[in-house]
């Protein structure tokens, strides 16, 4: 219903110009016409009426100039055709007179008042949008900063300390000291191609180069990848033999295989099984990567893909970005990604590529 | 203190001075440039044994002094990129460049790729047989053992092989090896080149699927690595 009403409005409104005086003359010519066939039934006064009637809806949906000109143009008609004397513009009796004055009135009253309701009505929905949108930055900033300020917090500190207090360390404490500082670069070089690569997506100047992968090698370099994050988790990989070679851009896919598994990793619990399966059918590649651990809040299912977006409650570290970027990428294969959670307990990503594939698995050999 | 001497062509003071303090303390001789220009002059009053080179230089494009210096400089040229972009990579190996490092790197990586960047200029002259640790390689005869068992190999995997072998420790692109091995006229078709590497992967590696010698380098090509010269 509300959306009926929006196209409706979307077809007056939005096409403004020709088109709005354009409606708003039939539709004072159709009610003058059906006036015309029943006044003698009504009378002439119910007929102004009825052309106020359609005035005020005009006022609705079109903009201020078309409306007014409805208002003079109905009040001239109602005057010319149904008055009387009727067929000249002059006035009989001085109650039509007032009748007509008051008319004119009312009519452009209605525009102009519904035309400065419809104005308002656009200065609240945006000043909400952009508090919406202050808001969004707001997390934002608060999120990246505090991700991109911990760990560098973290290296000042721990160089500070090594420096200065360096007599007193032991060398397993300065150890320790160096081992964080690696960590919280590391960390940060992966927050900083989160947002590169985000960043990048977004700017539209995104070119994927696509060639012929071997999808198994794809998968296990992007674990071999993982494997420092991998080393509590139960893997099964199912990729068929003799899976075709399928045309993707290599890194890209490394990236998006690699977020996902990383993601499952950050919201699951140790030991969980995480189960990768690769498949082709009918010039299409299908990859499933899923888990047995909790699952997602059915209402946040919605959610995952967007940017920013982190799942209530989460731990820290991330920026909401991961499966963004997956989802930009997958698009850019002109593929799609949808996550469900399953029946008894976990849940699944699955990606589709449609992508030409090649079975020259076994080449013939000179 | 060996005589090895290595020239870095990098903008950036901070970068320069963590690459000399790394080589310096590694025993090599550091020469340094800023930018492009000094660099190429550096490079040719001092020519050094190889050249770290920065791809985004201020005053001349990385590409450009790439292209400069391999009309006349011969010993390997290794390029720092902060761009992972894969096809500016592939862009600088096409043009001569010996191997790439992507900012940030580990130290580890550096010094592996700089070893194995000048053993193999060292080794340009060809030997008649290579061992790596479980593979042993008899060129004269072209055979290729595994332990003590002969590999079978059909002609096209064993020129492949050969290629990657000969030029162990260093990245080679797709296009190059489709080149090489099965001639100008085939080097778009990259589904020869997978469909070979995995065949060998199962004749070579103990498993193929974490193979330790081939190793494929995202969106670039391949690389021949054996266990003494680690690398991540």
């Amino acid at each position: 219903m509300g959306q009926s009403v929006q196209r409706l409005e979307n077809l007056f409104h939005r096409r403004g110009g020709k088109r709005a005086y354009l409606i708003s003359l039939s539709i004072v010519a159709s009610v003058a016409l059906l006036g015309l066939l029943l006044h003698n039934l009504i009378g002439y006064r119910v007929v102004a009426f009825m052309l106020l009637v359609a005035v005020s809806v005009l006022a609705m949906f079109l903009e201020i100039i078309p409306v007014l000109l409805a208002a003079i143009l109905s009040a001239l008609i109602w005057n010319f055709l149904f008055i009387p004397p009727r067929f000249t513009l002059s006035v009989g009796t001085p109650e039509d007179r007032m009748m007509l004055l008051m008319y004119f009135i009312i009519a452009m009253i209605n525009a102009v008042l519904t035309f400065k309701i419809r104005q308002m009505e656009k200065v609240v929905k945006a000043k909400e949008e952009k508090a919406k949108s202050v808001q969004f930055y707001d997390t934002l900033l608060n999120t990246l900063s505090h991700e991109l300020r911990t760990p560098i917090t973290s290296i000042i500190g721990c160089t500070d300390n090594l420096q200065t207090c360096s007599p007193k360390l032991t060398e397993k404490d300065k150890a320790e000291l160096l081992n964080e500082i690696t960590v919280a670069a590391i960390r940060l070089n992966q927050q900083v191609e989160n947002l590169l690569n985000m960043s990048r997506l977004e700017s539209g100047h995104f070119q994927i180069k696509k060639d012929w992968c071997d999808i198994s090698d794809l998968i296990h370099k992007t674990l071999h990848r993982l494997e420092p994050n991998l080393q509590r988790y139960k893997m099964a990989l199912y990729i068929p033999e003799d899976l075709p070679l399928v045309k993707l851009d290599f890194g890209l896919m490394e990236q998006v295989i690699y977020n996902l598994i990383l993601n499952v990793t950050k919201h699951t619990p140790e030991d969980t099984l995480i189960t990768l399966q690769a498949s082709c059918e009918k010039e299409k590649l299908i990859l499933t990567i899923a888990d047995n651990g909790n699952g997602f809040p059915p209402d946040e299912l919605q959610n995952v893909f967007n940017k920013f977006y982190r799942l209530k409650g989460s731990r820290a570290g991330g920026t909401g970005l991961g499966l963004s970027i997956v989802k930009g990428l997958v698009e850019a294969h002109h593929g799609t990604v949808r996550l469900e959670n399953l029946p008894v307990r976990g849940s699944k990503f699955t990606i589709e590529i449609a992508s030409e594939l090649s079975s020259v698995n076994k080449l013939r050999d000179e | 203190m060996n005589n090895t001497s290595i020239l870095v062509i990098d903008d950036e003071p901070q970068i320069r001075k963590l690459l000399s303090i790394t080589l310096q303390s590694n025993d090599y001789k550091v020469l340094e440039a800023s930018n492009g220009k000094e660099g190429l002059n550096q490079a040719a009053n001092h020519p050094p044994d190889l050249i770290l080179l920065d791809l985004g230089l201020p005053d001349d494009n990385g590409h450009v002094v790439l292209k400069h210096l391999r009309e006349w400089f011969n010993n390997p040229i290794i390029i720092l990129s902060v761009q992972s972009g894969e096809a500016d990579i592939v862009k600088a190996l096409d043009n001569g460049a010996n191997d790439y490092l992507i900012k940030p790197f580990r130290t580890g990586e550096l010094l592996a790729r700089v070893r194995s960047a000048l053993r193999n200029a060292a080794n340009l002259s060809q030997t008649p047989v290579a061992n790596f640790n479980d593979l042993s390689f008899d060129f004269i005869n072209r055979v290729v053992r595994k332990g003590k068992t002969i590999i079978k190999l059909t002609t096209t995997e064993y020129s492949l092989l050969v290629l990657l072998v000969r030029n162990e420790g260093k990245v080679l692109t797709h296009r190059y090896l489709l080149n090489q091995v099965w001639g100008p006229a085939h080097q778009n078709e990259s589904q020869y080149l997978r469909v070979f590497i995995a065949q060998l992967r199962k004749k070579i590696e103990a498993d193929p699927n974490r193979p330790v010698h081939i190793i494929t380098e995202s969106g670039v090509g391949y690389r021949f690595i054996t266990h003494d010269s680690p690398m991540i």
